[in-house]
Order: C-alpha cells, then structure tokens, then sequence
C-alpha cells in the first residue's frame, strides 16, 4: 500500500474555498478533502473497519487512549498544531488538521510518528491532550481513529477501490452544486483574485495570495497542491488497472500541478513587492482559469473512460 | 514537475526534516525524492510572519496608549482571533470584546483572568500586569 495510492482511493483530490470562513486572517481555501474523509473512503474499499471516537472530556479521552496504546493498537490522531512542542516555532498556526499515530508508550511519554518528521517523536501526556483538545475552526475535540478488523487484501479489491475512488473524485470535481468548490471553484476563486487589490488594498491582498501558495504547497505532500500526488497514484492505478488510457491522464494532472507551481512563483512576486499592478492580479486569475480547464479536461477523460464497477 | 527541477532552498525546516515530493524521474515515472524547500514557499511564510509580528506590534502600541486592554496583546501574541480565544476560554466572542477596553478589563474577576492566563500560556500576574 503505498501513499498515492490511498490518496486515490479515498478520492483526495479537490478544491474549495469556503465562504464567510477565514483562518489566520486570510481566505480558507483547500486542495484536498478532509484528511478524515480520505482514511475513511480507503479503509472502506480495501475492508478495513475503522472505528472513531470523539470525546468532550479530555480525561476520558487520555483513558480511551492509554487502553488503546496498552493493547498495542497504533491509533490516529487528530491535533492542532499550535501547541506541538516539536514543530518549529515558523509553523505553529492554529492549524487543527493535523494527523499523527500513537503508537507506544515510553517513560510516561507517547511515541509518535508524524507525517511531516522523518523520526519517530515523542510527547508527554499533557502535551498530547493539549494539542487533541486544540480549539478553534475545526477543532479536533480528540478525535481518534483506529483499525478494529483487518481482512487479507486482494488485488482484486485494490482495483476495485481504484475504480470507484476515480469515479468519486470525478463526481466531486465536476459536478458537486454550487460554484465554491471542485473545478468551478477554482474560478470562485480566481474571480475573487481580480477584486482582492481593489478591495482590500495592495498589501492585503497580497496575504492572501501568500496563503493560498501556504495552503497549496505547505499542507500534506507532494506539492503542486496534491496534483502530483494523483498524477503519481492515476500511473500506479495504470499498472493495477492495465490500462494505458489511465497513465495518460496522469500526465495532464502533472500538468496541473506544474501550473499551480508556476502560479504561485507568481503569486510570490506579488507578496515580495515585486509585482504590484492590478494587471500581475489579472494574469494570476487568468492563470487560475487555464489550470481549471486542464482539469476539467483531465476529469471528463477519466470521466469518459468508463472504467466500469 | 521534473526530478532535476525539484527546489532545494533550505527553508525553516532545513536541519530539521526534509519533506517528500512527488517528482518525474528520467523515464517519466513518478517517484518520491526529499526537497529541503522552496523560496517561493518560505517567502509565502516569511510575509505572513511580517504580519503577524505588525500586528503583534500594533496591539502593543495600543495598550501602551491605553486603548486596548491586554487581553487583546495577547490574543495577537498567540496567533489567536475572536473564534480561537472563545473557544479556549469558553467566553462567548461577544464578552472578549467588551474585555479588550481597559476599563471593563480592569474589573474582570479572578476566575476569568485566570481562564484568558490559561489560554496565553502566562500567569494572571503577568497579564494584570502588561503595560504595553
């Protein structure tokens, strides 16, 4: 099981900015969906139950969690990353969409994988109930998940979670209704670009751009905002599926991604002071509009390709 | 994006950890390579950090002057807005605004002055006590 393959079959990919919601005074927009959603949707294809809990009370949720540690059940965590004591001091956000698994116990303290460290962490318990019970947009309230029954996975079940992920991924793109999310919103978006230096000053706007560039190319992996991610998991679906067709879509979502890379050079120029005209905002939001159409185009492929049940 | 084309400029998280991206290699396949970071993405982070400490710096200013009570230093010190603090606080967004005038937060009781300490990470002293 490799990463961009989950990635696919929990139908990753994605785009929205929401309305009315700001986080860290700049405008909410996100390139995947819920990490969550994502786990869930993978689990569930490959035959894995997954159970999850919630908890109100943070003394229950350290009990729920030293149970689940003591039986030797590795068990994901939802966090904020502001009181993360080990991320350094320039990423500590109130950002509360942050995952991480316990997996062990040592002197009182947790044993922690994270995805952004290359080793194995650690963190005391009051540290780790802190960060669980991380508030503001999104706040996490110790959600917890973990495997409860794990069955033989079949290559034939692989294909099928590939098959419907992409089918997934394709609804969720082109036709999710209204106009703030899957492709369409990306042109929300790149029309509100064209008013943010008018509206809310030079200095501003230009804060705004350097979020999206944050949340495109800081948050998760890969870069491109998961473009490249799913141009990596369409070839691997290729080799699963057997189907050429698959790996050449997979090149127009590197195209994708290699677009959003080179809007956000651009957008840097903006946040750097270097670009400073209303026509810099405009070629940005045209720009925007080219990268919908590629992926619009890359989905009605992969819509057209019926891949079947 | 091309193997060869992947950024190397060390960033905030160089020494620290490198993070994986998703690259072509030679033969137009993907595979994963580490980066140590992007400059387009460490100025995105750069400015916004520019405007956090602007701000943090206007608040100071204002309580300084007396306009502003420390509750809202604070608020800024620690990245938060309204949403944030209520929700560490428990006190309804409404109130903490009616607590950023000096003179109501100069008749704040013990128990919500040790709720907002909590929330800041500092003692009651020290928020009673910050002039700016």
């Amino acid at each position: 099981m490799t990463e961009p393959l989950a990635f696919g079959m929990g139908s990753g990919l994605f785009y929205i900015q929401i309305p009315f919601l700001t986080v860290n005074n700049g405008p909410a927009i996100s390139f995947r969906t819920m990490p969550g959603a994502i786990f869930k949707r993978t689990c569930k294809s490959l035959g894995v139950e997954v159970t999850r809990k919630k908890f109100s009370n943070p003394a229950a949720a350290e009990a729920f969690l030293d149970k689940k540690v003591k039986e030797g059940v590795p068990v994901g965590c939802q966090v904020g990353v502001f009181h993360l004591t080990y991320f350094p001091k320039e990423y500590r956000f109130h950002f509360n969409a942050h995952n991480l698994i316990v997996f062990g116990e040592e002197n009182g303290r947790y044993l922690v994988s994270d995805p952004v460290m290359e080793d194995v962490t650690s963190l005391s318990k009051e540290e780790l109930s802190r960060v669980r019970f991380a508030q503001g947009p999104l706040a996490p309230k110790g959600h917890i998940y973990f495997p409860e029954k794990i069955k033989p996975i079949t290559q034939d079940m692989i294909r099928k979670g590939i098959v419907s992920g992409i089918r997934r991924n394709v609804r969720d793109m082109l036709s999710i209704p209204g106009n703030f999310a899957g492709v369409n919103g990306i042109r929300h978006t790149s029309n509100h670009v064209r008013k943010w230096r008018d509206k809310l000053g030079l200095r501003k706007a230009s804060l705004y751009l350097g979020q999206i560039v944050r949340m495109q190319e800081e948050i998760g992996t890969g870069g491109g905002g998961f473009r490249f991610l799913y141009g990596a998991f369409l070839e691997e679906a290729a080799a699963y599926l057997q189907d050429d067709r698959v790996a050449n879509v997979s090149e127009d979502f590197t195209k994708a991604g290699d677009m959003w890379r080179a809007s956000a050079i651009k957008m840097a120029g903006v946040y750097k002071g270097r670009l400073t005209e209303q026509k810099d905002f405009e070629e940005i939001a045209d720009m925007m509009l080219e990268i919908r159409l590629v992926e619009k185009e890359a989905f009605q492929k992969l819509s057209s390709l019926k891949l079947g049940k | 994006m091309k193997k060869e084309d992947l950024p190397q400029d060390p960033g905030a998280l160089d020494k620290f950890t490198r993070e994986v991206c998703y690259v072509k290699n030679e033969d137009g396949k993907y595979e994963t390579a580490l980066s140590k970071g992007w400059d387009v993405k460490k100025q995105a982070l750069d400015s916004a950090w520019e405007e956090v400490n602007e701000r943090v710096e206007e608040a100071r200013k204002a309580v300084a002057s007396g306009e502003k009570s420390p509750v809202y230093y604070f608020m800024e010190l620690r990245l938060m807005d309204l949403p944030v603090l209520s929700g560490y606080t428990g006190i309804f967004p409404f109130f903490i605004k009616r607590h950023f005038k000096p003179s109501v937060f100069k008749g704040l009781s013990e128990r919500k002055l040790e709720k907002y300490a909590r929330a800041f990470d500092i003692t009651v002293d020290e928020l009673k006590n910050f002039k700016g």
